[in-house]
């Protein structure tokens, strides 16, 4: 299989939906390339865990059609559509050994022993398992069993997908990013297309090439790590990708000037006049507005938090709460500061879609 | 996490019940382990025996100690057979219970059904329904050209009380088997359903280990009933034919009652309950023994 | 007034889960406890509510002996990890319940649930059932509940841990606003530094049941006392490095030799383990006073705003920072810099020996 198409598919969990609001998953279009990493990521409820299933077979979607290269599958039982899926908790079977864990989905099968044995040994050298094939799996730590769980997705030959639903949950924070690098090691390693649900952005810009922001049941935006980061779409991308988020002020636009309650913002270009009633705001992330010496913005300083290895400031921009970096090399930090805010990156949104401008 | 500060106020709290204990089971328990070295039969008339009874008792060749051994072979027999049957057929039942919508609370309540009718009840209906002439399933049975008479058959009789048996209880396997089915997440279903494993395999691999903790308490309880049991038999065969039914409990009412043997019968008791006692601490032993080496 | 630990020590059998610990918390001052999970965090905030009783130790309240008094009878709130909240009860119920339980004058009552309703934003939603709430607003009922009670000792263990990243975040920001209010002890109870550093105040860290450091936060981050609290006052993980130093030479373990440079110069001859946080190694070429080092990238980590690149270094996978998304794919051969005049140097036994500049905090 090389792709996964989604083609209008939609669910509502009371059938058939009236209002936009009955919608879990609002009709979406997307095609999912084969080996490629994708991440959906968003706020509890905003219906990724609905997408999920409804790939794997555990949902049939109220409308909209699922194809599996040009195979309608939406209403195909999951065991016949050659994914895996690994849940939030390790689900494996106490009963067994790790091999015989892994050994399952294939035994099932009926596999010959040899071809099982040799594919176990494989999988578990992958998964730095080895040591631990003759255990019982009840005895192990929760990130082995999930190694086990997503062991078993992998085992089978013809696994066109795996899917992850909030893996690192249980997983113990000190020992969850090596259970990330082995997740990214074992995606470059095989060639599988692998889907990660999590509200975890750190999670999803690690694990993805490429990001589904989710909220309230649409996909918001999708694009790589660093467009998303760069370029956000949606205020909603802006506030959600970014520790913290971006910065949103409410602001008046004219062409090339913006204001910020009479204080002027100087922007890298041109925009056309907004329709009247439209909100206007202007989008800067903390890592771009800095706090200065020299002139700039002025702004009163209400708060400093020390992060460690950066310090944010709390400031008001005229009425306006925002937060900037304290660059490294100022020590001390009055009531009264100027921040400078890098053009290139002060972004407009019109009613919470990003705007496009002519460079000056 | 036993580091709680102390409250002896909580002591009083136990109390109350200490002293319904104290005159319900200990102070009657002492009346008959007194009876039980004493050759008596009530109303004061006491003659040290020592432990007479209990040698007695426990020697096949003498006349009471055989009769003790064939009615303690009989009920060992009859709760193995019930067990047999009750627990698979417990866990099949509750594997086809509907797990969600309306139908749950129906098909529980018709399953609870059986076990909340008073014992001599259930005895009494079974009495008349397993009559030949105007008894559903005895009319059945006959008709259908076996041979079936409680009263003068013992196969009839002892698979009478079976049915029975099976019939007033299964319910309880079955619910509590339903319990344990209920607790596991639909995610172990969902990864074997994806793992293609048949309903065989997600049975033997996920249900029956989950269920082992609920299984031991449903054999345990079903085990001291059966080995306890008493007023079905009496009221639907009365013991016999002959003494095909007379399961322990009977007997010894018989030599208590009827014979107002009480010294015997107090011995009789004494050891009756040591043997429930014995077998099941030893099946419970093995079973925790079991789950903590699967644990290691 | 102050809460003093006294040598508290808790023994299951032969197993320690804590070992001696020695605290004295003030009045109106957020305290949080920084350590790995199973580090005895929980333990100690049972021991000190009187939910546990200490094998050893006392505990004195305002010079009290209060060891060993059941937790009815202590001025403690407890704020757990799990929303609890009582399900059959609105809000507004679960909030004014422990004022009911104390018997409080229903006037007082209604005023102070509102009010900390406010605090905690759930004015709207005060005839709802726990049920009928988000995760977020759960918990918001928890700490409400928590606050109106004004007991002396409020103990939070973990109650962010199992809610969203940016709910977390937020709430996270709110809460030193709330408690700054409050006259109370607050103890805090997590595993990130990152939350330890933005809630401020002093934090204690903990290490298999031991108290490895007590000081004001950020205090305690430039500067850990020994290399078990750097070790847990660090995320990305502190990266280590074994260093054998003689004369102007420093040896590693794998034989090859650098010159000491930095706060490395000026230690006495001896064996060393530097410790420096991803922030002070960098990606790129070497520096005449610098120590570098040839490796591999292992894995690319995208945070936010920041990349963590874990790099194979032949001594140990180091974890370094660079500001933005970037991503450096693995298996690319890097140079990896550490910045020595920002390593704290621990000697054999593990106690600070050297330790970088300490810039001034605003």
């Amino acid at each position: 299989m090389t792709r996964i198409t989604l083609d209008g598919v939609a669910h509502s969990y009371s059938g058939k939906a009236q209002t936009e609001r009955d919608y879990a998953l609002k009709p979406l279009h997307h095609v999912w390339e084969k080996g490629a990493a994708y991440a959906l990521l968003g706020p509890s409820g905003c219906g990724k865990t609905t997408l999920l299933n409804i790939i794997s077979g555990l949902v049939i979607p109220s409308e909209g059609r699922l194809l599996f290269d040009d195979v309608d599958v939406t209403r195909l039982p999951t065991e016949k559509r050659h994914i895996a899926q690994v849940f939030q908790f390790p689900v494996i079977y106490d009963t067994m050994t790790v091999a015989e864990n892994l050994a399952f989905p294939l035994k099932n099968r009926r596999l010959p022993k040899p071809m099982i044995e040799r594919r176990v040994a494989e999988i578990a050298e992958m998964l730095d398992l080895t040591a631990d094939l003759n255990r019982r799996a009840r005895g192990l730590t929760a990130d082995a069993k999930q190694k086990i769980s997503l062991g078993r997705g992998l085992v089978r030959a013809n696994v066109a997908a795996i899917l992850f639903d909030e893996p690192l949950t249980v997983i113990d924070p000190a020992l969850k990013w090596k259970l990330r690098s082995k997740l990214k090691a074992v995606h470059r390693a095989s060639d599988i297309l692998m889907i990660y649900v999590t509200h975890d952005q750190t999670e999803a810009l690690t694990f993805a090439d490429k990001v589904v922001v989710m909220n309230e049941g649409k996909a918001v935006q999708i694009g790589t790590p660093a467009d998303l980061f760069e370029r956000p779409q949606h205020t909603f991308v802006g506030y959600f990708i970014g520790s913290p988020g971006m910065n949103l002020l409410p602001a008046k636009l004219s062409g090339a000037r913006a204001s910020v309650d009479g204080i002027e913002i100087q922007l890298a270009g041109a925009y056309p006049s907004p329709p009247k009633d439209a909100r206007v705001q202007l989008g800067i992330r903390p890592d771009y507005a800095m706090l200065s010496a020299a002139p700039g913005i002025p702004v009163k300083v209400r708060r400093v938090t020390d992060l460690g290895r950066k310090r944010l400031a709390h400031v008001s921009l005229g009425a306006h709460h925002m937060v900037a970096t304290i660059p490294n090399e100022m020590s001390n930090v009055g009531e009264e500061a100027n921040v400078v805010f890098d053009p290139a990156r002060t972004h407009v949104y019109v009613d919470d879609i990003l705007a496009q401008g002519t460079p000056t | 996490m036993n580091h709680k500060p102390l409250n002896n106020r909580a002591w009083f709290f136990v109390l109350p019940v200490l002293a319904f204990v104290m005159f319900s089971s200990i102070i009657p328990a002492m009346t008959v382990v007194n009876y039980s070295v004493q050759d008596t039969m009530g109303a004061n008339s006491f003659f040290w025996n020592g432990d007479q009874w209990f040698r007695d008792l426990l020697d096949p060749s003498t006349e009471i100690g055989a009769r003790f051994n064939d009615a303690l072979f009989r009920t060992l027999a009859f709760s193995l057979v019930a067990l047999a049957i009750e627990v698979p057929l417990g866990i099949v039942i509750a594997l086809n219970l509907p797990r969600k919508g309306k139908a749950v609370g129906v098909s529980l309540v018709l399953m609870a059904l059986p076990m909340l009718i008073p014992w001599n009840v259930v005895g009494t209906i079974w009495q008349i329904f397993t009559r030949a002439d105007i008894g559903l399933f005895g009319a059945a049975l006959t008709g259908l050209g076996l041979h079936y008479n409680v009263t003068e058959d013992a196969v009839s009789a002892w698979v009478t009380i079976v049915v029975i048996d099976v019939w007033h209880w299964t319910p309880l396997v079955i619910l509590l088997s339903y319990a344990g089915l209920r607790a596991i997440p639909d995610a172990f279903y969902q990864a074997a359903r994806i793992d293609g494993a048949s309903r065989w395999a997600i049975f033997l691999n996920i249900e029956l280990p989950k269920l082992q903790k609920v299984l031991v308490i449903a054999v345990l309880l079903r085990f001291m009933q059966t080995f306890m049991i008493y007023t079905e038999p009496v009221v639907v065969t009365g013991g016999g034919p002959g003494s095909a039914t007379t399961f322990l409990s009977i007997d010894l009412v018989k030599i208590a009652l009827g014979q107002v043997d009480l010294g015997n019968a107090a011995a009789m008791s004494l050891v009756y309950y040591l043997i429930t006692l014995t077998v099941c601490w030893v099946f419970y032993t093995i079973m925790t023994q079991i789950e903590r080496r699967r644990d290691a | 007034m102050t809460f003093v630990l006294d040598k508290i020590s808790l023994y299951v059998g032969e197993k320690a889960l804590i070992r001696e610990a020695s605290l004295t918390l003030e009045r109106g001052a957020m305290h949080v406890l920084l350590g790995p999970t199973l580090a005895g965090k929980s333990t100690l905030m049972r021991l000190m509510a009187g939910l546990d009783r200490p094998t050893a130790g006392r505990l004195l309240d305002n010079g009290a002996d209060v060891t060993g008094v059941p937790v009815r009878r202590r001025s403690v709130a407890m704020v757990y990890q799990q929303f609890v909240n009582y399900p059959s009860l609105s809000v507004y119920e679960n909030i004014a319940s422990p004022l009911r339980v104390a018997g409080v004058a229903r006037s007082e009552v209604e005023s102070r649930v509102k009010d900390a309703a406010r605090l905690m934003r759930l004015e709207n939603l005060l005839d709802r059932l726990p049920a009928q709430l988000s995760g977020g607003q759960q918990q918001r009922t928890a700490i409400a509940r928590a606050l109106v009670k004004r007991a002396e000792l409020v103990l939070l263990d973990e109650p962010l841990a199992n809610l969203d990243y940016k709910l977390r975040e937020e709430l996270r920001e709110e809460l030193p606003r709330i408690f700054a209010k409050s006259h109370s002890i607050l103890v805090y109870a997590t595993t990130e530094p990152t939350e330890a550093l933005l809630l401020g105040g002093s934090v204690v860290t903990l290490s298999e049941g031991r108290v490895t450091q007590v000081g004001p936060t950020a205090l305690v981050y430039r500067r850990p006392d020994n290399i078990e609290a750097a070790r847990v006052f660090s995320d990305p993980p502190l990266n280590e490095l074994k260093i054998d130093k003689r004369g102007p030479l420093v040896t590693l373990e794998n034989g090859r030799q650098l010159p000491a440079v930095g706060a490395v110069s000026r230690l006495s001859d001896g064996v060393y383990r530097l410790g420096f946080r991803a922030d002070a190694v960098t990606i790129g070429e070497a520096q005449p006073a610098s120590l570098s080092f040839p490796g591999q990238v292992a894995v690319t980590e995208i945070g936010g705003s920041e990349s963590f690149i874990h790099v194979d270094v032949g001594l140990g996978v180091w974890v370094c920072l660079v500001s933005g998304v970037h991503e450096w794919l693995p298996g690319v051969n890097v140079e990896v810099t550490i910045d020595a005049n920002r390593a704290f140097v621990f000697d054999a036994a593990g106690q600070l020996s050297a330790a970088p500049y300490i810039a001034k905090t605003a």
